[in-house]
């Protein structure tokens, strides 16, 4: 990555020349006293500040604040930025006087050691030069700005300005921003002009909502979508996001807490879903050969979640549309491969880990797979092609006994199961005699536009056919 | 203003320990306080007016020694006898805050006949509106906090729910805290039999004052020796209009009766910094307004920054230095609270801050109007008593008013509830026949944030100019808490402790604390200070594993003593 990055950025003379000795050098003093060779002064107008080498075992670095902002004058020695290593906090000093022209990677960001985080100026004329270079660098290269994805959070970076806000009210006083403390860190970290949001808050303050709004954070829905019906409200006590800011009734006592970035993306997606047309089809299905060959396989280390999802696979195998997205309203997408994405409910956020053709891969390796994208999850390392490559979900509740439920739809998917609890069932059969069998429901929610009852029906009746005679799952 | 003015250490007189005659008093003592904040109590800049003019009268004035005095006091208690019946006590108190309550209970153990005067609720400010109820709001924000740290939770591997509070429940637990540490003060004193008189207590002359409720029904007595601890109050600038609803003092915040969305905290000393963590935790967005050109002026620059970096960037707070707010006009007519800023230097308008509250937090100001200190010519100097390093009362010649004593926050020495009442055991040594100076550089300070900032003794800059002018090398180690087995288990690794000491000597000069219990890991270095206890003997003090403690431990080891008094070995160079 380090190599890369200096590739792209011949022009900085420093860059490659002061690779092996940083421009700021970790300066703790607790640990050592200052003594550190000198740089020899070389004469270059912009400099870049890299991620210094804190510790031997160190390869990237988080940058925990910056001490100064953008625009403020360093001189030699002053701490500029804190950046955390894998053993501690440092300050790092700048090595040379300068104005902070740029800063590259924020607050919060990690970047791998020897990467640019900042653009040091000499000169004040030459700060728009540096800016200039920042941010064609961070344009072109947006990696750097986030080499690793530790968050497995769908929400977007956002830093292109704000989408425009259609018929804003005036703000009271023109020309003055009133930002409350918090809506001015969010809109530094998300890189949102304030001076542009209109607030809402009171006495037309930019709240820190506005912000996160701007940067699409907990985006409004899109005009052409029926506003959600107002979702049970007990168990969504915190704000939703919604056009119009909803007048609920003020219930004392009562409390907010902000969605965190993973359900803001579930919420988003949810509010998707609305724009597409379902319509759900059950099933039941006797479980009692299933169940006995779970236990069969169980010492192997297969998981019930890695049976299902092969017999979907090798179902959906054989019924292609139900596999199929619709992505535009004009078209089916035949995906190539079956990759059944898993809901898992996570720490208060939801996360759906895919099992990739999980028609080819035998059962065993298919449970190893699983079980490493679990552990991944839970460490929220998952890498998006992880979480978002999906062509058919499966959601299972039957470990909590519920009997039957009624999925929706993420959108880029054609259809979802949900898979009720197995349980001992009477049953008649055709001869009119009675007996005890486990038995499960499924019920699948699917795209109308591509999937029909009849293909869906069809469908069902191969998953049925292979959990009852689940065998060949083994091969 | 808010801006207290930093003092530094400008005459590092070191404060005589041993026995001084009244003579040597005589000579000069330039009493420099140094630049303290404390218990959220900003220190009033106390002007180094120099009293070495002052000459002390041991000679006792003839009036007011008649045969005049009344028993008025019904319920007299066997709290030891009027010395030889000529007055109505040994030792009356004015004042039964925390100050008042230590004299008074020392005073007792001494043997003296002993009554406080208190003209509201016994406690005073930090009992009743000052560092009890704050610690009770603390604790909750602590929590609070915690709670909402839903990584720092899921550390530990625990999950919790949304965490939310009740307004009214954290109010009555500040309350209630705060009605038991009085019940507690006053009992403590009733059983030894101190007795405490109702009403506002008044000097009318040399060893006579009166108490009541004033008018004609007051009640004249007389004692040997009178101390002076009536406190402070919150201390509000010119221009500025408190209405106790959205622009308020920490006397209106300790109630909590409004969690505003956004509060501007004029001040970022102790109580500011406090309030801001309480506030940030309920959810509050805060706006500090500080004179100063930098946030937590009084704590050593190290730490400040540090601490800034953890209790205040993190969260949601942003902040104006260099300015002061000229005029706040609260909420009215449905506009937000105005501020006004200017330029703390150049007093150039600097703008405006619209936010939904405002809590003043620029200081306390000494109360000791009433006290009739003109009776005996003494004049208050912004409101403070002079004292000199015994905390006898000086008059307006310079003189040493006999028999008159001021301590804690009247005096403005250190605004500390308990350095008034190390003053108070101090004053009442004196008067019990044992001369005794308090050694002000003992007495550590603490801001219960979270985590907490402690510290004793000298901030570095300070050291280092004492050094200059006294010819020593300042000597500088410290210890983190990431090294601290049980800070990591508590998963609060963040912090530093600081020391400052004489490589020569191996004394202390300060040591300064931030991280999880700072406030509790101090005393190890104050006691070390009051008793004289040298680096080099503290390093074989042995520390339970694992405790914070060994933050300090390390920090002891870790300091290099150059010399003792035995033959240095050679070292190579």
């Amino acid at each position: 990555m380090a190599s890369l990055l200096q590739s792209r950025t011949p022009s900085l003379s420093f860059s490659s020349s002061l690779c092996s000795t940083p421009v700021i050098r970790p300066s703790v003093s607790f640990l050592k006293p200052r003594s550190g060779p000198r740089i020899p002064v070389v004469r270059a107008k912009i400099r870049e500040i890299f991620m210094p080498a804190l510790s031997s075992t160190m390869t990237e670095g988080k940058i925990v604040s910056w001490i100064k902002s953008e625009g403020d004058v360093l001189s030699k020695g002053e701490s500029v930025v804190v950046v955390e290593s894998d053993k501690a906090d440092m300050d790092v000093e700048t090595f040379y006087d300068g104005i902070l022209a740029a800063i590259v990677i924020n607050e919060g960001e990690t970047a791998p050691v020897g990467a640019a985080i900042g653009i040091l100026a000499e000169t004040e004329g030459e700060i728009a030069e540096a800016k200039a270079k920042a941010t064609s660098q961070f344009s072109s290269a947006p990696a750097p700005s986030a080499p690793k994805v530790e968050e497995s959070s769908p929400a977007p970076k956002v830093d292109a300005p704000s989408p425009p806000v259609d018929a804003a009210p005036a703000p009271s006083t023109p020309g003055k921003v009133v930002a409350t403390p918090y809506a001015k860190k969010l809109a530094k970290q998300y890189k949102v002009d304030i001076g542009k949001l209109v607030g809402t808050g009171p006495f037309g303050r930019i709240t820190p909502e506005d912000v996160e709004k701007a940067a699409g954070i907990t985006p409004a829905p899109k005009s052409n979508v029926a506003a959600p019906a107002a979702p049970v409200a007990s168990s969504a006590p915190a704000s939703v996001p919604s056009k119009a800011p909803s007048n609920f009734p003020e219930i004392p006592g009562s409390t907010v807490v902000p969605f965190t970035t993973m359900q803001a993306a579930v919420t988003k997606n949810m509010l998707e879903s609305l724009s597409v047309p379902t319509f759900r089809v059950g099933y039941p299905i006797a479980t009692d050969a299933l169940d006995a060959l779970y236990e069969k396989v169980k010492p192997k280390g297969v998981t019930m979640t890695a049976l299902l999802a092969k017999a979907a696979a090798v179902a959906l195998a054989q019924h292609p549309v139900v596999n199929a997205t619709c992505k535009d309203g004009k078209s089916f997408t035949y995906n190539s491969n079956i990759n059944i994405a898993v809901a898992v409910a996570i720490n208060g956020g939801l996360i759906t880990p895919v099992l990739q053709d999980a028609d080819k891969l035998d059962l065993y390796l298919l449970s190893q797979k699983w079980k490493e994208l679990v552990e991944k999850a839970r460490a929220k390392q998952l890498q998006p092609r992880e979480y978002n490559s999906g062509t058919f979900t499966l959601s299972n509740l039957g470990m909590f006994g519920v009997d039957r439920f009624d999925a929706i739809l993420p959108p880029g998917q054609g259809a979802i199961m949900a898979v009720g609890a197995s349980k001992p069932t009477v049953l008649a059969d055709k001869d009119g005699f009675f007996s005890i069998k486990n038995k499960m429901l499924v019920n699948v929610t699917a795209d109308h536009r591509i999937i029909y009852g009849a293909d869906l029906a069809a469908f069902l009746q191969t998953f049925s056919k292979i959990i009852e005679n689940p065998e060949s799952l083994t091969m | 203003m808010q801006s207290a003015i930093s003092l530094s250490l400008s005459s590092p007189s070191t404060i005589a320990r041993s026995d001084c005659t009244a003579a040597a008093a005589a000579n000069s003592y330039i009493c420099t306080p140094r630049s303290l904040r404390f218990c959220g109590l900003r220190r009033e800049a106390f002007k180094s007016k120099s009293f070495n003019s002052l000459s002390v009268s041991t000679r006792l004035l003839p009036c007011s020694r008649n045969s005049s005095f009344k028993k008025v006091c019904a319920a007299l208690q066997s709290n030891g006898a009027p010395s030889k019946g000529e007055f109505d006590y040994d030792l009356v108190i004015i004042g039964a805050g925390v100050g008042g309550h230590g004299a008074a209970l020392h005073a007792v153990e001494k043997g003296l006949k002993t009554a406080i005067i208190e003209g509201d609720v016994v406690g005073g400010t930090c009992v009743n509106r000052g560092c009890v109820p704050s610690k009770a709001l603390l604790a909750v924000s602590g929590r609070m906090r915690e709670l909402q740290n839903e990584h720092h939770m899921r550390s530990f591997g625990l999950q919790v729910a949304a965490a939310g509070y009740d307004k009214q429940g954290v109010a009555d637990h500040a309350n209630n805290l705060a009605s038991k540490i009085r019940s507690n003060l006053t009992n403590s004193m009733k059983a030894l039999g101190v007795d405490i008189l109702t009403g506002t207590g008044t000097i009318l002359g040399p060893q006579k004052l009166k108490f009541g409720k004033g008018g004609s029904g007051d009640t004249i007595i007389t004692a040997k020796d009178i101390i002076i601890a009536t406190g402070s109050v919150p201390l509000v600038p010119k221009g500025i209009e408190v209405d106790g609803k959205s622009v308020i003092t920490s006397d209106h915040a300790l109630k909590l009766e409004f969690v505003p969305e956004w509060i501007a905290i004029v001040g970022s000393g102790y109580i500011g910094l406090e309030f801001s963590d309480v506030y940030t935790a309920l959810g509050s967005e805060v706006t500090f307004i500080e004179a100063l050109d930098q946030l937590m002026p009084g704590f050593d620059p190290e730490i400040g920054k540090l601490a800034q970096r953890v209790l205040i960037n993190p969260r949601k707070i942003d902040h104006h230095t260099g300015v002061f707010a000229s005029k706040i006009t609260p909420a009215k007519d449905g506009n937000p609270v105005i501020i006004e800023l200017i330029d703390a230097k150049t007093k150039e308008p600097k703008g405006t801050v619209e936010v939904d509250a405002a809590l003043i937090a620029t200081g306390r100001a000494p109360f000791t109007q009433g006290l009739g200190l003109e009776n005996i010519n003494v004049q208050t100097q912004r409101g403070f008593v002079p004292v000199d390093e015994r905390m006898r009362v000086i008059d307006s010649t310079g003189k040493l008013v006999p028999h008159l004593y001021c301590i804690g926050d009247a005096n403005g020495k250190m605004m500390l509830a308990h350095a008034a009442s190390a003053q108070g055991i101090s004053v009442v040594e004196q008067v019990s026949g044992k001369d005794h100076v308090l050694n002000h550089l003992s007495i550590p300070a603490a801001c219960f944030t979270h985590p907490e900032i402690s510290m004793v003794g000298l901030t570095e800059p300070q050291a280092r100019e004492k050094a200059e002018k006294e010819g020593f090398e300042v000597s500088i180690t410290k210890t983190s808490f990431k090294a601290n087995t049980k800070a990591l288990a508590e998963n609060e690794g963040e912090g530093i402790a600081k020391l400052i000491y004489r490589a020569d000597t191996g004394e202390i000069l300060g040591v300064h604390i931030f991280g999880l219990h700072a406030a509790d890991l101090i005393h190890e270095a104050s006691n070390a200070i009051a008793m004289g206890t040298r680096i080099q003997e503290l390093k074989f003090a042995v520390h339970a594993h694992p405790t914070l403690s060994e933050v300090l431990d390390e920090l002891f080891k870790s300091a290099k003593v150059v010399s003792s008094s035995h033959v240095a070995q050679p070292v190579a160079v």
